[in-house]
């Protein structure tokens, strides 16, 4: 099953707080496979709100992604664009 | 997890080793409850369902929203994203039912505040208003797992575990008597705080004054109760558990030693009969009561009636309580003590002005003279429950006879209505006056000849005599049950009651504690009245030893000098003639 890993800079302005927490818990839901998201020395579910919240991810912080499953791929390639929209 | 040792007040004795249990009423509280193997399936599918129908009830609502007032607001609902459609909290709460084997509902509401401390914590101000809609549809999960209007009740106890709590109010007390309950320790409060008097009724040890416990202990922390010393071990070492798991063995072989004298009759080794009751608040108390060996109430305070309540009590609902006692006492007597309010004791249904000595202040007797309507209804309650017992009146803080009579002029009014409407009542109901003013004591004759029986009130009659306030930390040590001129005003006391062939009691701490107790019977007393905890050892130093010892240290006492040394001589003596007696089981420091 591929597994990748992904360090991924936050560039959104309002960081993965509020909305785009749910948009980006919304992307990693409509895919199978297994998304982690790490922040220091958190490691949350990447489609819980919760989780993402928690982190507390600002703007132009820095969070690793681990997808693992069949679209696993698929799943970082979405999450990476939308991380990295600056809007 | 390191050991953790919080200082508070010792409030009521004993030790208590449990689970803690925190109460905040800020919060919705759900007491653990176990489950079964079996039961996880069950388990999981309940809180799986309520997800269900809470999800149903926010569609509904938003959709009622978005019509109303536009989708803008129907957005407030995304909030409920947070908790129902959260993958990582279900998750977590599937998982520790199982690992926890714990109802549903406690779980869910363990894992809820976790992540409600975490969002409250986070920088960002918009997330941290989240924590109450987190709360908030926490709350409507919890409702569809339990009755509502019933996310807490202390019967719903079902295991041992020991409360903290910031307070604890009078309105918590009616659901306390559960036995599961085994200590309390709150963040404040005083030795004469409820919470002390409850705990002290309900035979568990209890620490006030603790400052912040319910900050600094969590739920389900293993904790030590020390009501003795006041202390609260939270998390403590297996070599700390041992200390105390042998000191508990050892002060429950001590209890129960005397229980073997519970049925046995209260009188010396030469015959003299001593009347041994016990001080009473709630009429929940008197199953208590009996099993602690209370042959009688000897004071039911009715203050708790009229405290935290925007109203006053009604004459039915009074009424009801005294007759419940009565009944539940019968053969055996019940004191019942008018009002004694002010001092210490305040009521928000009276306007009672702040006085700056609240002690001499009005209070009791002079308070209900000055409010007839207050007194009436009172006695009006008491004269028809004594249809129901052997219920005898007493009034609180009698300064002379001059009082005396206006009271009993309203007792007669009331009773000639009574009579009027037809109701029964005791006719030849005991009036009684409480001996608890130094003026009281000098005109003791007169008043004897107006009152079929005396009660001493030592907790007060010592702070008058010693102008001493009980309550302020600096005089505390000048607090002298045994100084001399103490044990002269209560020799007074009995001997113009006796004169006058009336029962003379005492209803303070002084009549739980062995020596003091000792120097009451040598002095005549006829009635000790005190907490139920203290009622078997009281009892079986009686038992021990003869009127004719108790008289001889008497006399020796009162020629003593100082308190200290009246104390001292007499533990001697006890340890002489009744070792067994002098445990430090009950030895609760002062309240």
């Amino acid at each position: 099953m591929p597994r990748i890993e992904k360090q991924i800079a936050v560039l959104n302005p309002q960081g993965l707080h509020a909305r785009p927490a749910a948009l980006f818990v919304q992307i990693a839901s409509k895919y199978d496979s297994a998304i982690t998201v790490i922040k220091d020395d958190r490691s949350v579910n990447g489609k819980s709100i919760m989780g993402i919240l928690m982190l507390g991810a600002e703007q132009n912080s820095s969070v690793k992604l681990v997808t693992e499953g069949d679209d696993a791929e698929q799943l970082m390639a979405e999450l990476e664009g939308f991380l990295s929209k600056n809007e | 997890m390191s050991e953790l040792v919080l200082k508070g007040i010792p409030a009521a004795p004993g030790i208590a080793i449990g689970s803690a249990f925190i109460i905040d009423k800020q919060d919705f509280i759900i007491p653990p409850r176990s489950i079964l193997d079996h039961e996880i399936p069950i388990e999981i599918a309940r809180f799986e369902e309520a997800l269900i129908r809470t999800r149903e009830e926010i569609a509904i609502l938003q959709k009622k929203i978005n019509q109303e007032m536009g989708n803008q607001h129907g957005q407030i609902f995304d909030a409920h994203l947070l908790v129902l459609e959260d993958r990582m909290l279900i998750e977590e709460v599937i998982k520790r039912i199982r690992q926890d084997k714990q109802s549903a509902e406690y779980i869910f509401s363990l894992v809820l505040k976790k992540y409600a401390k975490v969002f409250s914590t986070i920088q960002d101000e918009y997330l941290r208003e989240r924590t109450g809609d987190i709360n908030d549809i926490g709350r409507r999960v919890l409702k569809n797992l339990v009755d509502e209007n019933k996310l807490f009740e202390m019967d719903m106890v079902t295991e041992e575990l020991i409360l903290v709590a910031h307070d604890l109010a009078p309105s918590d007390t009616a659901s306390m008597f559960n036995q599961n309950i085994l200590a309390f320790a709150t963040d404040i409060g005083g030795r004469t705080s409820h919470t002390a008097i409850m705990a002290k009724t309900l035979g568990v040890p209890a620490v006030v004054g603790l400052k912040d416990a319910t900050l600094r202990i969590s739920n389900q922390d293993n904790i030590i109760v020390d009501g003795r010393m006041g202390l609260v071990i939270a998390n403590p070492t297996a070599k700390t558990l041992e200390t105390y798991r042998s000191e508990q063995n050892r002060i429950v072989a001590l209890r129960d030693r005397f229980d073997d004298i519970k049925e046995l009759s209260c009188e010396t080794t030469d015959q003299k009969t001593i009347d041994i009751w016990a001080n009473l608040e709630l009429p929940q108390e008197v199953p208590m009561i009996k099993k602690r060996g209370a042959k009688g109430v000897g004071l039911y305070r009715t203050e708790y009636f009229f405290m935290n309540r925007v109203d006053l009590p009604s004459e039915e609902e009074q009424y009801q309580a005294y007759k419940r006692v009565a009944e539940e006492m019968a053969p055996y007597p019940v004191v019942i003590r008018t009002l004694d309010i002010g001092g210490d004791k305040f009521i928000s249904s009276l306007q009672i002005p702040k006085d700056m000595y609240p002690f001499l202040g009005w209070r009791a007797l002079k308070l209900c003279l000055a409010r007839p309507d207050i007194f009436r209804t009172q006695l009006r309650a008491i004269l028809r429950a004594s249809a129901f017992g052997d219920i005898r009146l007493m009034y609180p803080m009698v300064s002379g006879p001059g009082e005396l009579r206006q009271a009993n002029a309203i007792l007669a009014e009331t009773q000639k209505s009574l009579a009027e409407e037809k109701i029964s009542f005791r006719q030849d109901l005991p009036i009684g006056a409480m001996i608890e003013i130094p003026a009281a004591v000098m005109t003791a004759d007169l008043l004897a000849k107006e009152v079929q029986f005396f009660s001493i009130g030592t907790n007060d009659l010592i702070q008058y005599a010693l102008a001493v306030d009980r309550v302020n930390e600096q005089t505390a040590d000048y607090y002298e049950p045994c100084h001399p001129a103490i044990l002269q005003f209560i020799k007074m006391t009995i001997e113009a009651g006796h004169r006058n062939d009336i029962h003379v009691g005492l209803c303070g701490e002084m009549a739980g504690e062995p020596i003091s107790a000792l120097l009451l019977l040598g002095l005549g007393l006829d009635g000790f009245s005190m907490s139920p905890l203290n009622i078997l050892q009281i009892k079986k130093l009686i038992r021990s030893v003869s009127y004719k010892d108790a008289r001889d240290i008497v006399e020796k006492a009162l020629g003593l000098s100082t308190g200290q040394e009246v104390e001292e001589f007499v533990r001697g003596k006890l340890q002489e003639l009744a070792p067994h007696i002098y445990s430090t089981e009950n030895s609760s420091p002062g309240s």
